[in-house]
């Protein structure tokens, strides 16, 4: 009889071992968890509850037999927990809990239900819930062994419960992290825009240039099927690419003519001096210093400031080139007038593989052809080129046939491959 | 309702077949579904165990819901073709005190 009496209630307690370390869900653990203490010395009666710390009251998690008029709340003064907590986890007698604040006004409920011990979960010194129980089917009084084995399942039962805290403590961590990361890239994002704003006021016969470069490289980025955080990498990357103009003397920027020689250089400098700038930056997309450094280099090897090729020009500096390319040509200059819309479809579809890659060229003139047909209502193009520009008769099908036209990749990439 | 139980009733007895349904979270079907046939006015409850191999902890929680709910709904609780192991389980805890067995 005691043996077979071990092995039942030795089952339960390894069972409800297992139970809390493999189960995934929470309600079903403790649910399960309470079966087995319950069954394992047959008691008639009880529950577990999960104490809140910022409440200060013991939410039931679970009852059983214990009716729908007992309280599924129960609130605790401090007292009370200093009592659990210097009791320990070890089973109260309903006989002993009397002087506890909070007894008094459950107490009806408890001797009506027939509650006899309360369990104090504390776990590592913190109260984490409470375990009620009430009589054994053979109405024998708990025996010394039968506290024993309460104790060694409630702990088990605690430990769960602790555990979940802990999980849904990360969990609200982690949420916070991920707020403070987005307030953070917000706070970048400002910065970047109030960075290019400055950037550009420098420069008066250019206004906008930066903030437009930026909504180009968007456009392109997103034609591509990039990702929301690429699009939005490729955007800064456009807004912060003349950043290094901030050091170029002002008369040289905005000089009502073209500049000699020595002027170009100075202004050449721009690209490396952004890089300067960006490099010791950290930003949340890679390669924004890149694409100042290289936003004036050309696919043929024709550009500044290392003259690369093709493959060695990093893809965002491709982007930003070909956007930046496009303002220059669609704002009016101290010396030169835009030219009209089929004019620069020509020249980019002409210059297509040799300053421009192919794919970027196909990209914008989708991004373009798209707004036309009002595929995409965003009006973009209409935006930062003004009502009529992009309306002009016969760019649609201009588009159309330059999209046909344009190959894949480019007869450079191509060259560099063999 | 899971195939697993069987339910037979008749005027105000009720068969239920615990099988080892009874020893899962899931054997909480078992329960309910006496409780439902208790609140249709059984009077008699019958647990049958031809099928149920062993009985452990949760299926003695299982077992203790219902001999709860019986009492409360003033029914009787039989417990028939139990095996003698489970038997003396159900002695040895203080079942028997609660049911009778057939
Ligand atoms: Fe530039
Ligand atoms: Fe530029």
């Amino acid at each position: 009889m005691e043996k077979q009496k071990l092995i039942h209630t030795f089952g339960a307690l390894a069972e409800l071992g297992h139970e809390v370390a493999h189960k995934q869900n929470f309600q079903e653990m403790i649910r399960t968890s309470l079966h087995l203490l319950l069954g394992s010395l047959a008691i008639m009666r009880g529950g577990v509850a999960r104490y809140s710390r910022f409440g200060h009251e013991l939410n039931m998690l679970v009852i059983r037999g214990l009716g729908e008029e007992f309280p599924l709340t129960l609130s605790l003064c401090d007292e009370d927990e200093r009592q659990f907590l210097t009791n320990g986890l070890a089973p109260i007698e309903v006989a002993q809990a009397k002087v506890l604040p909070f007894f008094q006004i459950y107490d009806r409920s408890f001797e009506k239900k027939r509650v006899e011990l309360l369990v104090p979960l504390v776990i590592r010194n913190e109260i984490v819930g409470v375990i009620l129980l009430g009589e054994k089917a053979n109405g024998e009084p708990y025996s010394a062994y039968d506290l024993e084995i309460i104790c060694a399942m409630s702990r088990h039962i605690g430990v769960g419960i602790a555990q979940r805290n802990l999980m849904a403590e990360l969990e609200r961590r982690a949420e916070e992290n991920r707020k403070l990361y987005e307030d953070l890239r917000t706070t970048y994002k400002d910065t970047v825009k109030a960075f290019a704003t400055a950037i550009d006021c420098k420069d008066k016969y250019t206004e906008g240039h930066s903030v437009r470069v930026g909504k180009y490289s968007e456009i392109i980025a997103e034609e591509l099927g990039w990702d929301e955080n690429e699009v939005e990498g490729a955007a800064v990357a456009g807004y912060l690419h003349d950043v290094g103009k901030l050091t170029v003397e002002r008369n040289i920027i905005n000089a009502p003519y073209r500049i000699n020689a020595k002027e170009s250089a100075e202004l050449n400098k721009h690209p490396a001096v952004g890089y300067e700038i960006l490099l010791p930056i950290h930003h949340p997309y890679a390669d924004v210093p890149l694409a100042a450094k290289y936003h004036h280099e050309r696919l043929d090897g024709r550009g500044y400031p290392d003259g690369l090729f093709d493959k060695e020009i990093p893809y965002i500096a491709k982007i930003v080139n070909l956007a930046d390319s496009f303002d220059a040509m669609t704002t009016d200059r101290p010396y030169k007038r835009r030219r009209p819309a089929n004019e620069i479809i020509e020249d980019l579809q002409r210059n297509s593989g040799k300053q421009f890659a192919p794919e970027l060229v196909t990209a914008f003139f989708k991004g373009m052809l798209k707004e036309l047909t009002g595929e995409n209502k965003d009006k973009r193009f209409r935006r930062l080129l003004g009502r009529d520009y992009m309306e002009t008769e016969g760019i649609i099908p201009m588009l159309k046939n330059a999209l046909n036209g344009i190959s894949p990749t480019s007869s450079l990439t191509l060259v560099s491959l063999d | 309702m899971n195939t697993n139980i069987i339910i037979r009733a008749e005027g105000e007895k009720a068969v239920v077949y615990a099988s080892d349904y009874l020893n899962k979270l899931s054997g909480e079907t078992i329960e309910r579904e006496c409780r439902r046939q208790l609140d249709m006015g059984c009077k008699m409850l019958v647990v049958n165990f031809a099928e149920t191999e062993i009985v452990n902890s949760i299926g003695i929680s299982i077992l203790l819901g219902v001999i709860d709910a019986a009492q409360n709904a003033g029914a009787k609780v039989i417990f028939s073709d139990v095996k003698a192991e489970t038997i003396e389980l159900f002695e040895m805890l203080g079942l028997t005190n609660h049911v009778m067995l057939n």
